[in-house]
């Protein structure tokens, strides 16, 4: 066992302070707190940092006569965590004036185990048993079996008539056409009623994405955000475009390559999430009206690199972002996106189907190796483990007046990002868990 | 339109003479004087010379080919007719104001539009049909300021008019029963309201400012949100069928459109109205989303919308609910 304090001072202090089940020091990066992820310090069981092991015994160890459902070990994986996932929907979370997980297991770990196993039940009886309503007290008094409404009810939760209100006013709004979009086509009725809903599960169940560094997005002003960009279909620009609203509730402008925009179907909808154009104009015209911009210079490069490429940036263009950010003086925030180079996973890029149909490449990625078996379903992207992390912003209003034309320090400022992106890159990749944990 | 804006020129005490020029004589004269001409006739120059004319507003470009008699005669009617009357400027020693009401059409429609077009965007060269007729009498505009240092030109791209005019392209789009639209595309619409076209018109004349102009009203609408407050019927053409479908519904003459506008259908087009706004000193009193609905307002209903068919189906539920007699 090896307390805290002989690391410190040490040359490797860029490495994760806990030490494994074995007794030896932790070689993870430390990504967070000085701890890597499979270490990572929870808000529940703080033992002060010293060495200490995932699976210590003590009162958190399940004891035999406990039921296993009230007390989850310390080791199992998407439990609580520091920083900004939400906790996973429980049973008790669907009811009104739900007991939270954390409460209910704090009072379970307490109490001896007799208490324990009928407290928990209790709470199970009264949002599902006899009583069949809303979880709201449980008396006995309401004998009849739970209806269809009442399933929706707690499905839904309290307000199902509120709710069904909203979707109603939603339809006859977008029925009407008595909605408003922005000059550039941004729709912000349908992005935040409709688009943004069906990323939730995207963005919560299937990636688990965790969100760090938000207080690098600019809450108010314009901003140039700059991410790598992987994964063969732009899932990350997706799952970005979330995470910047989930942070500030503002609708970020990504900047979309051509194809985007020639393509029907498609072309409309980026447009109404408020999309535009890669081009000098657009750009400037979006970072001049205070709106965040988002750009993905490693392009379609990027996106269809092979698999043996992963988390290694690309060249970041002809530095052209950068000189757009000079120009509108506005600050350049890297992102590092980790497990978007996951979900599709290509093996061989087809070049000569890709040529036929016009697209830029044609990925033959491994989850087609389970098409004769799955069909359809492997198509789908892998669930890996998502974190999106805002690096410190590079400010450019200090600049001078002339500097977006000045080639050196173009160069130099998009190297500075690149470099900065790869290394958040880097300290993220080697301190995960693992690609779906 | 030009003709209400010409019978208002000629109220106006600050304006001594107002000649009116075109090939069909308007409803009502009130007060202007009425020169019947094509405009490649000599007599359209001397009248120029003969009046001491200081001010030309040149807004005989139309849009509609059954304005000028058929497609065959739109270009000519427009660019040829334009050639000739800017020929004659160069020898009205009068002359110091030149308007010229141009159109939006000029950038063209296409999926590699930037947002919004600035006036200093690249016109669209490559295109045929009423786009390019523009672009063409705009470059003449532009030899003829360049030859005549001492005239003014303002050139006022107008985007398509609707509310306040019952013959304009689009109004007539939007008057269809059901109206189409590309399967896949949502263009985004943007709307001029015709009084705000003659205010900018008429500000342009008493108070000059040399220069090219967009004049739209701000804000946007997509195709499909117009067409549902319009509240009538949509039909989505799939792609490989709209040039035809377009061309037919051009020839029902129901829609008075070029043809080449079609592209419009699929990608449309939105301008920045900042440099009237700041430059030339005029802000538009009518956004898009309010001159659609003063359009709307005024249009002759034919058949059902979604009110009325709102309003039958409360109907048949009150008297599906009227107590038991």
């Amino acid at each position: 066992m090896v307390a805290t304090g002989t690391r410190k001072g040490n040359p490797d202090s860029h490495r994760c302070d806990a030490t494994t089940r074995a007794g030896a020091p932790c070689r993870n990066w430390a990504v967070q707190g000085g701890r890597c992820r499979l270490h990572a310090r929870r808000d529940r069981d703080e033992d002060g940092g010293s060495g200490e092991r995932p699976n210590t015994g003590g009162p958190e160890r399940p004891q035999p006569g406990q039921s296993a459902v009230s007390q989850p070990g310390p080791g199992r994986p998407g439990q609580e965590r520091s920083g900004t996932e939400r906790a996973a929907p429980t049973l008790t979370t669907f009811t009104a004036g739900a007991t939270g997980r954390r409460a209910q297991h704090g009072d379970s770990g307490g109490n001896g185990s007799g208490a324990v196993d009928q407290s928990h039940l209790a709470a199970f009886d009264r949002s599902f048993g006899k009583a069949g309503v809303r979880g709201d007290g449980g008396t006995d008094d309401d004998p009849r079996p739970p209806g269809v409404m009442d399933a929706l009810g707690d499905v839904l939760g309290d307000d199902l008539a509120g709710h069904l209100d909203g979707i109603r006013a939603f339809l006859r709004r977008r029925l009407s056409g008595d909605y408003e979009v922005d000059e550039f086509g941004l729709d912000p009725d349908l992005v935040r009623n409709v688009m943004l809903p069906l990323m939730a599960p995207l963005y919560d169940t299937w990636w688990r994405v965790v969100s760090e560094g938000r207080d690098n997005v600019p809450m108010e002003s314009g901003g140039l955000l700059v991410s790598n960009h992987a994964g063969t279909l732009p899932f990350d620009g997706l799952m970005l475009a979330y995470d910047v609203h989930e942070a500030t509730g503002r609708f970020l402008r990504e900047l979309g390559a051509n194809l985007v925009f020639t393509t029907p179907f498609v072309g409309h909808l980026a447009r109404k999430s408020g999309s535009v154009r890669a081009s000098r104009e657009d750009a400037d015209a979006v970072l001049s009206r205070g709106e965040l911009a988002g750009v993905f210079p490693e392009g379609f490069k990027g996106l269809g690199k092979p698999f043996s490429q992963r988390y290694h940036l690309e060249r970041f263009g002809r530095g052209g972002f950068v000189a757009t950010a000079l120009r509108a003086r506005v600050p350049i925030v890297p992102v590092a996106i980790v497990g978007s180079e996951e979900i599709y996973p290509m093996l061989f890029d087809a070049r000569t189907i890709a040529r036929a149909l016009g697209l830029p490449y044609f990925p033959i990625v491994a989850q087609m190796l389970a098409l004769p078996l799955l069909g359809p379903l492997s198509l789908l992207p892998l669930p890996t483990k998502w974190s999106i992390t805002y690096g410190k912003p590079i400010e450019t209003a200090h600049l001078p007046e002339g500097a977006a034309e000045d080639p050196m320090v173009v160069f130099a400022l998009a190297d500075r990002v690149r470099d900065t992106i790869q290394d958040m890159l880097t300290r993220q990749v080697m301190g995960r868990r693992s690609v779906f944990f | 339109m030009v003709a209400r804006f010409a019978r208002r020129m000629a109220a106006r005490d600050d304006v001594s003479l107002v000649v009116g020029v075109d090939t069909k004589a308007p409803a009502r004269l009130s007060g202007m004087q009425f020169l019947r001409a094509d405009l490649d006739n000599p007599l359209v120059g001397t009248t120029l010379v003969d009046e001491r004319i200081d001010t030309l507003v040149h807004a005989g470009v139309v849009a509609q080919p059954r304005v000028v008699g058929g497609r065959g005669h739109l270009k000519e009617h427009n660019v040829i007719g334009s050639m000739h009357l800017l020929a004659a400027v160069q020898h009205a020693p009068a002359l110091r104001t030149l308007v010229l009401k141009s159109s939006t059409a000029v950038y063209g429609s296409s999926a590699r539009d930037p947002a919004l077009f600035t006036e200093d965007h690249g016109l669209d060269r490559r295109s045929s049909g009423f786009s390019r007729d523009m672009v063409d009498v705009e470059g003449y505009a532009v030899g003829a300021a360049r030859r005549r240092s001492d005239l003014d030109v303002t050139v006022l791209r107008f985007a398509n008019f609707i509310g306040g005019v019952d013959d304009a392209a689009l109004a007539g789009f939007f008057q269809l029963p059901v109206m189409p639209s590309v399967l896949g595309w949502d263009p985004r619409l943007q709307f001029c309201h015709a009084e705000d076209a003659i205010a900018v018109l008429t500000r342009a004349v008493t108070r000059p400012v040399a220069g090219t102009f967009n004049v739209a009203g701000p804000g946007v609408l997509y195709l499909s949100q117009a067409i549902r407050r319009a509240g009538r019927g949509h039909m989505t053409v799939p792609d490989p069928l709209v040039n035809g479908a377009g061309r037919l519904l051009l020839r029902t003459g129901r829609v008075d459109a070029p043809v080449d506008q079609v592209p419009f259908l699929r990608f449309g087009r939105v301008v920045d109205v900042s440099r009237l706004v700041e430059v030339f000193g005029h802000a538009p009193r009518w956004s898009t989303p309010e001159a659609f609905a003063a359009f709307l307002e005024g249009r002759v209903r034919q058949g059902p919308t979604g009110t009325n068919v709102a309003a039958l189906g409360s109907r048949v539920l009150q008297w599906l609910r009227r107590p038991a007699a």
